[in-house]
């Protein structure tokens, strides 16, 4: 989510300056990619009863190792806490953070670091109990709301509600956990974080139909994956790999029929893509069926959204936003060519 | 009447007498309000009306407890639920506890990420640890068992971790090594140096050899016969450690190494050489002036600055490490508050009897203060063991920290008290544990006159 630790933000940018070159050579070096993880997002990053990871993050890590190597179990996860995140990047400890982390301005350039794409377009929103018969954001004028502090949602809200001319009562709580119980219990009439943390916390609840999440948007928090600022070609190598899972769902490619579609599709599209023609690979420094073997692992964008966030999962998200730009969402990726 | 008592009583007069007791009366039992149980309830629980408000207060609020805890806990609980997910416990009964997300990830409590096939490895570990503990704990053990517990350290690192057998082993032989040099090059320093100083030199150079033993010829050997004769377990990264087995390393890490790191550095801040007890001082000062999680992030974040890049140092090593540092200064202050009890006679004893420092420090002053001591000593122990879920805060995955990942699971996400619950079971039952042989150990070295 959100956190922003100060000593994480002050000992990034101390060491920002320092140049990081040739992270694909040190990741080919030691044989697997380090990936930032979060320590426990339902549906984004959360280790099953074998302690095996997986998740909407998790699957970004494993298409990049798959990118690298045509192995996706060549990575190793750091879980990483929202104080911890930055500074383990900016360190080393991590080639890449792929843990639901806000694409800011000062992220991107303060910190100096390097957002390589959006995997999940996220958004402020409010959860009620249905009970209050409250239809819209704007009704909530004088409600107590909990709300994580330290966040930029807390800083959301403010805005929202001054800018509608409305009071509010904070409940201030620390974490996810927190919040559902004081909810629950009543110490709050509204919960507020990002959509998809309030339709993981809706689902969990014994009777998930009795809240309901409004319909009001009141921020934007593009989450995505990032690397070290000034190591482009490793940032390029993550960036291409993301648009590849996107471009993939949008020429219909999936797990069960990339390697048919390389070897037999005649869509020149496709065969740039998949590394049959083209040596796109080639120029990014790893082999030109990187894209084909990242697609491999989970399948494409939609793929990995259904499995772990989608609407057949208990999250239960729609696509909205996250659908490709021709179904109506702002997912777009650039062509391969 | 009197004149006719006095006189002796005619030996036929012994007939007008229907009994004759032979011995005293056996006392008559006290009244039934006067024993057992019912005066134990009378005089603790009702000797007066406030006492009896108080106490029937009392048993109100058990009766409140446990008739929710109780068929919450015992009754209605769930144990495997078909799905095993929590919205599976509310279908059973969604009045009870939901234990089956303790059921599905116990081991994963124990062991964290360890992998499965090699459980056996920690398991050996702690059972070993538990015999290594014997000889120091209790008087009842053999004495040659305590080589076990000296070689622990090693054993234990190796089955945890894993990787080459030759490195623990080498580590092992340091002390063998800088005998080796104390013994033989000692006789080359007393020609150097004569007599009086040789002794203290050949002491300084056996300990320099096992210093440097360790820091070079211990890489370097396990190399060479690593190549030679592989033997050894498959390694196991830091990344994977979790859970309880986690505590007990941090835990029992910072406990065994705190206790002596306190009594040198307590002894050294009482210390006449200047320089050794500025250190002491400062050590202390600045270790104790710190929170933990402060250390802890130093340990987890900042070191990764101050080391070339591609250092690897163990994660792990680094928190136990700061762990033992800082327990060490409050070690240091409660083993000084038991020299501080001490009268001055004691030392001045140890002085007239001719003994050297460390010998009267060894058989006169430490035994006195420690044995005043052990109260705050567990104290400072069990304090340390339960700050070891800080780490959670740094990403490792103690049993604390394991809770959000299990959450995240959408199975399980929604479980609360189930969870918290049984972590706060597991320090309870070791700290009570350890409380508990802090009593014995009162009572077993109780000498004084009270």
């Amino acid at each position: 989510m959100m956190f922003r630790s100060i000593l994480g933000a002050a000992v990034a940018s101390f060491v920002a300056s320092t140049a990081f070159a040739g992270t694909l050579d040190d990741v080919k070096a030691k044989g697997y990619v380090d990936c930032g993880i979060n320590t426990g997002l339902v549906g984004f990053a959360a280790p099953d009863a074998d302690g095996e990871w997986s998740g909407f993050d998790v699957a970004i890590c494993q298409a990049v190792a798959a990118a690298v190597f045509g192995d996706a179990t060549k990575v190793k996860y750091k879980s990483l806490t929202g104080k911890t995140r930055f500074t383990a990047l900016a360190s080393g400890e991590v080639d890449l953070l792929s843990r639901n982390t806000t694409w800011t301005f000062s992220r991107d350039v303060d910190l100096g670091f390097e957002f390589v794409g959006v995997n999940y377009y996220d958004g402020q929103g409010f959860m009620v109990p249905k009970e209050l018969e409250v239809g819209s954001a704007k009704d909530l004028g004088g409600a107590t709301v909990c709300i994580q502090t330290g966040t930029t949602t807390e800083l959301n809200l403010a805005d929202y509600f001054r800018a509608n001319g409305m009071e509010y009562e904070p409940v201030p709580i620390e974490t996810n956990t927190e919040a559902q119980q004081k909810y629950l219990s009543g110490a709050c009439d509204v919960y507020t974080t990002d959509a998809s943390g309030l339709a993981a916390t809706r689902a969990s609840f014994e009777s998930p139909g009795d809240h309901v999440v409004l319909p009001e948007i009141i921020s934007k928090e593009p989450l995505g994956p990032l690397v070290r600022h000034g190591d482009n070609q490793w940032g390029d190598i993550a960036r291409w790999t993301l648009n590849a899972l996107v471009t993939a769902e949008e020429l219909g490619v999936t797990a069960a029929n990339a390697d048919e579609m390389a070897a037999n599709s005649t869509n020149p599209e496709i065969r740039r893509l998949l590394g049959a023609e083209g040596g796109l690979g080639a120029m990014l420094g790893v082999s030109d069926d990187f894209a084909l073997n990242a697609i491999k692992v989970n399948g494409n964008y939609a793929e990995i959204f259904d499995a772990n966030i989608g609407p057949e999962t208990a999250i239960g998200l729609q696509r909205g936003l996250n659908a490709l730009y021709k179904d109506g969402g702002i997912l777009y990726s650039p062509p391969f060519r | 009447m009197s004149e006719t008592q006095t006189a002796p009583p005619p030996a036929s007069a012994a007939r007008s007498h229907a009994f004759v007791a032979s011995g005293d009366i056996p006392p008559s039992p006290p009244p039934a309000s006067e024993v057992g149980p019912v005066r134990w309830v009378r005089e603790n629980l009702f000797s007066g009306w406030v006492n009896s408000i108080l106490t029937l207060l009392s048993l109100l609020a058990m009766y409140g407890l446990l008739s929710a805890l109780v068929p919450w806990l015992f009754l209605n609980s769930v144990w495997s639920p078909d799905p095993m997910s929590l919205n599976g416990c509310r279908e059973v009964n969604a009045h009870g506890a939901c234990l089956a997300v303790i059921n599905e990830r116990w081991l994963q409590f124990v062991f964290g990420f360890y992998p499965a096939e090699q459980y056996w490895r920690p398991t050996l570990a702690f059972g070993l640890m538990i015999v290594a503990l014997w000889p120091v704990l209790f008087d009842s053990a053999p004495r040659p068992m305590l080589w076990l517990t000296a070689a622990y350290p090693a054993i234990g690192y190796w089955l945890v971790w894993g990787g080459s057998v030759w490195g623990p082993a080498l580590a092992l032989a340091a002390p063998a090594a800088g005998y080796f040099v104390w013994l033989y090059g000692g006789v080359l320093i007393n020609r150097i140096w004569g007599e009086d100083f040789g002794a203290i030199m050949s002491l300084v150079a056996g300990g320099l050899a096992m210093v440097l033993w360790w820091m070079f010829a211990v890489v370097l050997l396990d190399g060479v016969i690593s190549d030679v004769l592989p033997l050894g377990l498959e390694p196991v990264e830091s990344s994977k450690l979790g859970g309880f087995l986690l505590s007990m390393i941090i835990g029992a890490t910072g406990i065994a190494a705190s206790l002596p790191l306190g009594i040198l550095l307590a002894l050294g801040r009482q210390s006449s050489l200047f320089i050794v007890k500025a250190i002491c001082v400062a050590f202390i000062e600045c270790m104790r002036g710190v929170p933990l999680i402060t250390l802890l992030f130093v340990a987890s974040t900042l070191l990764n600055y101050f080391l070339p890049p591609g250092t690897e140092f163990d994660v792990i090593l680094r928190v136990c490490i700061m762990v033992t540092f800082f327990a060490s200064a409050y070690m240091a202050e409660v083993i000084r508050g038991g020299l501080a009890s001490l009268p001055k006679g004691q030392y001045e004893a140890g002085d007239a009897m001719g003994l050297d420092y460390w010998k009267s420090m060894r058989l006169i002053i430490l035994p006195q203060a420690l044995k005043v001591s052990i109260p705050a000593i567990v104290n400072t122990f069990i304090g340390l063991f339960k700050d070891t879920v800080l780490v959670s805060q740094i990403s490792l995955f103690d049993p604390l920290g394991l809770l959000n990942p299990i959450r995240a699971d959408a199975a399980w996400n929604g479980i609360v008290w189930e969870l918290y619950g049984f972590v706060a079971l597991f320090f309870f039952v070791f700290c009570f544990g350890m409380s508990r042989y802090s009593m014995y150990l009162e009572r077993k070295l109780k000498t004084d006159h009270r």
